[in-house]
């Protein structure tokens, strides 16, 4: 660990100016980060401690929609009634994270700012050009079993590691920023995190001195919510495949199928296409194939994570299958 | 006074059956647990030391080569860092098991990626660990350094080889034959205390704490590798966090410890890191198994052969011994048997819990499943069918043989289905269920041991070795061994362990722990109740002891007469290991479900049944094999390291990416303890078991997988993506 500054933010401005510069960071549970700055992956020179800012209300939007405040714990979010019962699937997903212990500190704005696990990454005495840019992906010829099918380059084949996000996405959620200006913007969480392309040190949009202040679901749209995290070990694993989903069926047929996936790229992954092949079909395994052509249609493996194109195809056929009973 | 004991030949006198407190086998809670679980049990790297310094290893970025320069002043002006300590005796391995030497040393000769170079050593920890980072190393690399065991050719470890009759012939003879290739993956002892040392150096001595398993050895390897005579050298290891054949050996951190220590005259402590740790100390090779069972038409072998490639590091010993228990479990008088060592410059290969048959039994037993389903008998009545008279090799007796009981008794009590039957038998919604079993086999060891036990004026019992407990419950049962001995209440026995200025016990490895320490404490027990006895005027054979006084109401205060009384027990294994084949033995039974969509696989439920000798204590042996059947279940599905293919470096070196099975993944296990008393074991009839209850489980489970969704898998661990790549379309 590198000797840094540590700053207590008091208010949201204070952490906005903490954070300005280059090499400033904000922390909030830091179950991420702490483990990165031990390893030097991160090297912050300063850091704004954004705990005691007061961003950790969850609360009704005039819309009928939930606002979560960034500080809002996993935990708390879980188990928030609300949450439970308009937005089950996020609940799902959360608890479908990490264990307990990390869940009581992770915080809703950290959680979406999650960095990859890529092996290659996390060891910086091997090449990544997300940690060093120019220095190679170690994982494209090495062990890349975790890692991307979808939306990858040449440059990154890493995976966004986390749940939350898969189900924000699928309820087309929005995140709330506020910058150094102290302009306010919100974008959908489907736009927050970035493909790797050629600039793979990017995870998502946030530009320095940028700080999530909350998640924004829109009011309840009911259905059948769940969410399918497909891993070896049944907790405390990150998903080699997850699936996010938000299904009605009226008269026997689809009306609405918000679909989002985890593990299979560089960000919560959402295909419009897919929720417009399923709706107003009834459900079949032909129809559950044609989705998951769509899906997969450019998904591309590196040998050792091959498998995760089978897999995605057949847990799309088990969420939906399930789904469609529930719903019917 | 030491009393010496060497086994020569079998006891069937059972004595401690004799004895009259009653607390041998009682499930005693373990006498440390409180402190551990409030935390107030020190580990190695918490002991209080004032002034102490802290060391941080630096680690090779080359696969192999050699170190030319290591810029010492790219560091030392930064703040808090002492000095760069590059000494020639850093050691760059661990010691193995038992090895009773230094293990590799010259530091700037790097055989695999990630070795120990240097320790650079600061005030804080924070700033010894950036100067490690920040460290300028020159390195002259070797290319082409073989990563791969397919890479070379492997050389043959000719103690292990057996050609009997002609295999072939009895393969194109048989009734029913099986060739078949199993593979098994690199595993982690993943002990959760990391490799800890605090070292001290007073100008003359060295003492230090560290993690360590087998002290007794330990401390030779440590003076061997610092250059010191052993009497100026002192290791301490009151508690170890997990051990699993992590900690047999000397490892880097004690040794860099001390050489710092020595050098800046002032303690160091050096803890590594959980990437150190896995990427430094052992592993457990992977394997390449293939198997050659041919049998007659009722199911009776007629020909074995298990022929094994693995891999280490050139310059070590160690060869995962995976035809261990091969050699003796089943019959068939046409045999071959084969062990090939590949040398590669992957980390270190050895020990982690039970070395050989862990890897080498779930091959074996998941063969053994192919014939039985290919022959079409019950897979429990293909095992009984084949259970040896004798050794088959050596023609040597086996001192005792609980197989048939543990198959039947288990089979029993899990409910097992004798079928027949296919699979894909049961589907519960989207998972198939299905069940499977194996055999458990694991060698008995039993190494030398000391032990002195002193019965103190107020009627008290000391009992001192060497000897550690890395979490077993060696406390426990040591204070029951000499509670039963001399008629104490084991809260009346003070055990103390883990400090080499005790006698030498035998250090706790290969399951070995219980029964020679155990044995020396109660050789030191029988020279104290002779003279107990001869001072009571009762004869030892009838002299009964319980809860300090004699059958006719002496009591120990007034038998000692105001004063101490010690002996040291000497245990020696003796001849005996030559005219016997002792083995623990057992049967695993499992349930599966396996997702017909996704190839997750979760465990139901599981049941061990396990003949091992005396149970010293119910509760800890019980332990040990619950312990041991979640190894099981990791070893089945989900436990793997993963090297990189052109450095060798292992990458997945954490807890989060190293994949032990955490309780969601263990269901309520069964144990079921079949008793027995076999003579040849050691004077207390126990034997080990810390490391039976993975011997042969993960097959239970791959079987299961088998009977439940027609997956015949091959390869262990059996990750979703291997189900759904062998798994039968719906």
């Amino acid at each position: 660990m590198r000797p840094f500054q540590y700053d207590r933010a008091r208010t949201l401005t204070d952490a906005v100016q903490i954070t300005q510069g280059e090499d400033a960071m904000a922390i909030a549970g830091g179950t991420n980060l702490l483990d990165l700055m031990k390893l030097q992956v991160e090297t912050p020179g300063k850091l704004a401690d954004i705990n005691r800012v007061g961003l950790g209300e969850i609360a009704d939007t005039d819309g009928g929609g939930l606002r979560i405040g960034a500080l809002a714990t996993n935990t708390a979010t879980a188990v928030h009634p609300r949450v439970r019962a308009d937005y089950p699937v996020l609940s799902r997903a959360i608890l479908a994270g990490a264990t307990q212990q990390l869940r009581n500190k992770a915080t809703t704005g950290g959680n979406l700012c999650q960095r990859t696990r890529c092996y290659y990454f996390m060891n910086i005495d091997q090449p990544c050009n997300k940690r060093e840019p120019g220095s190679g992906c170690g994982a494209l010829d090495g062990i890349a079993k975790l890692h991307a099918v979808l939306g990858a380059s040449g440059e990154c084949i890493a995976t966004y590691p986390g749940d939350m996000a898969v189900a924000l996405s699928a309820l087309d959620a929005s995140v709330e920023i506020t910058g150094s200006d102290g302009m306010e913007r919100t974008i959908p969480v489907r736009d927050f995190h970035c493909l790797p392309g050629d600039t793979p040190w990017r995870d998502n949009v946030l530009e320095p001195g940028e700080i999530i202040t909350a998640v924004t679901l829109p009011a309840p749209v009911g259905g059948t919510q769940l969410y399918r995290k497909v891993r070896e070990r049944s907790s405390y694993a990150f998903a080699l495949v997850s699936v996010a989903a938000i299904v009605e069926m009226q008269d026997g047929v689809f009306t609405r199928a918000d679909l989002s996936f985890g593990g299979l790229a560089h960000k919560p992954w959402h295909d419009p296409r897919i929720a417009q092949a399923l709706v107003g079909n009834a459900p079949s395994a032909q129809l559950f194939d044609r989705a998951a052509d769509i899906l997969l249609e450019e998904a591309q493996g590196h040998g050792e994570n091959d498998f995760k194109i089978p897999l995605a195809r057949r847990t799309l056929h088990a969420v939906l299958e399930q789904a469609s009973e529930n719903a019917a | 006074m030491s009393v010496h004991f060497k086994q020569d030949e079998p006891d069937t006198s059972n004595r401690l059956d004799d004895m009259k407190q009653g607390v041998i086998g009682a499930p005693l809670p373990r006498v440390e647990g409180m402190a551990k679980v409030t935390g107030t049990a020190p580990y190695a790297a918490e002991y209080p030391v004032e002034n102490c310094a802290e060391g941080v290893l630096v680690t090779s970025t080359i696969t192999r080569g050699e170190v030319t320069r290591i810029d010492k002043d790219s560091v030392l002006s930064m703040p808090g860092v002492i000095a760069v300590i590059d000494d020639e005796r850093l050691i760059t391995r661990p010691a193995q098991g038992t090895a009773n030497e230094a293990p590799q040393q010259k530091p700037k000769s790097v055989s695999y990626w990630g070795q120990p170079i240097a320790l650079v050593v600061a005030e804080t920890f924070e700033q010894a660990r950036d100067a490690a980072k920040h460290l300028k190393v020159e390195y002259r690399e070797d290319e082409g350094a073989p990563l791969s065991p397919d890479a070379v050719e492997p050389e043959e470890q000719e103690g292990e080889t057996v050609h009997q009759g002609d295999l072939a012939h009895a393969m194109a003879q048989a009734a029913h034959s099986v060739d078949v290739t199993f593979t098994t993956k690199g595993h982690s002892s993943a002990a959760m205390e990391p490799h800890a040392a605090i070292a001290q150096w007073d100008g003359e001595c060295l003492t230090v704490h560290a993690s360590l398993q087998m002290l007794n050895y330990n401390i030779t390897e440590l003076a061997d590798a610092v250059g010191l005579a052993e009497s100026k050298v002192r290791l301490i290891s009151r508690f170890v966090g997990g051990g699993f054949g992590s900690k047999l050996g000397i490892s880097e951190d004690v040794v860099s410890a001390s050489l710092a220590a020595m050098q800046l005259g002032r303690p160091v402590r050096v803890v590594l890191s959980r990437q150190q740790v896995l990427q430094c100390i052992m592993r457990r090779s992977e394997t390449t198994q293939r198997f050659r069972l041919a049998a007659d038409e009722n199911g009776r072998l007629t020909g074995f052969g298990h022929e094994a490639l693995v891999s280490n590091l050139p310059g070590e010993s160690f060869a995962e011994p995976v035809l261990q228990s091969s050699h003796f479990l089943y019959a068939g008088q046409n045999r071959e048997l084969m062990l090939k060592l590949a040398r590669i410059h992957r980390m270190t290969a050895g020990s982690v819990r039970a070395p050989g048959e862990a890897v080498g039994m779930p091959a074996l037993e998941g063969a053994m499943d192919v014939l039985a389903r290919k022959i079409g008998i019950d897979p429990v009545e293909l095992r009984l069918r084949n259970i040896p008279e004798d050794n088959p090799e050596e023609g040597l007796p086996f001192s005792s043989h609980k197989l048939a009981e543990c198959l039947r008794q288990g089979a029993e009590a899990f409910g097992w289905d004798p079928g027949p039957r296919k699979p894909r038998h049961t589907r519960e919604g989207e998972w198939w269920v299905g069940t499977g079993m194996a055999s458990a086999a694991r060698v008995h060891n039993v190494g030398e041991a000391r032990a002195r036990v002193t019965l103190k004026a107020d009627g008290t019992a000391l009992v001192e070795t060497d000897m550690t407990d890395i979490g077993t419950g060696t406390y426990t049962i040591l204070a029951q061994i000499a509670g039963e001995m001399l008629g104490l209440d084991p809260d009346k026995v003070l055990v103390e362990l883990g400090d080499t200025r005790h006698p030498r016990g035998s250090g706790s490895g290969g399951s070995w722990g219980a029964a020679s320490t155990g044995s020396a404490v109660y050789v030191a027990c029988t020279a104290l109740r002779e003279e107990l006895a001869r001072r009571a005027g009762i004869a030892e054979d009838e002299l009964d002891l319980s809860n300090g006084r004699t059958q006719t109401g002496q009591t120990l205060t007034d038998l000692l007469g105001g004063k101490d009384m010690a002996r040291e027990g000497h245990y020696e294994p003796g001849d005996i290991a030559a005219d016997f084949t002792a083995s623990g033995f057992g049967a695993f039974f499992a349930q599966v479900r396996v997702n017909r969509f996704t190839g997750e696989t979760r465990v139901d439920r599981m049941l061990g049944a396990f003949g091992f000798g005396r149970v010293l204590n119910h509760k800890t042996a019980r332990s040990q094999c619950i312990g041991g059947i979640t190894w099981s279940i990791g070893a089945a599905l989900t436990e793997a390291l993963e090297f990189d293919p052109r450095d060798g470096h292992l990458v997945n070196c954490d807890l989060a990416e190293y994949h032990v099975p955490v309780n969601r993944d263990v269901p309520d296990l069964e144990v079921l303890m079949v008793e027995e008393r076999d003579p040849a074991a050691s004077p207390i009839q126990a034997k080990g078991i810390g490391e039976l209850g993975m011997c042969g489980g993960a097959a239970a489970i791959g079987n299961a997988i088998f009977d439940a969704s027609g997956a015949r898998i091959f390869d262990y661990p059996m990750t979703p993506d291997r189900v759904l790549a062998t798994m039968p379309v719906d």
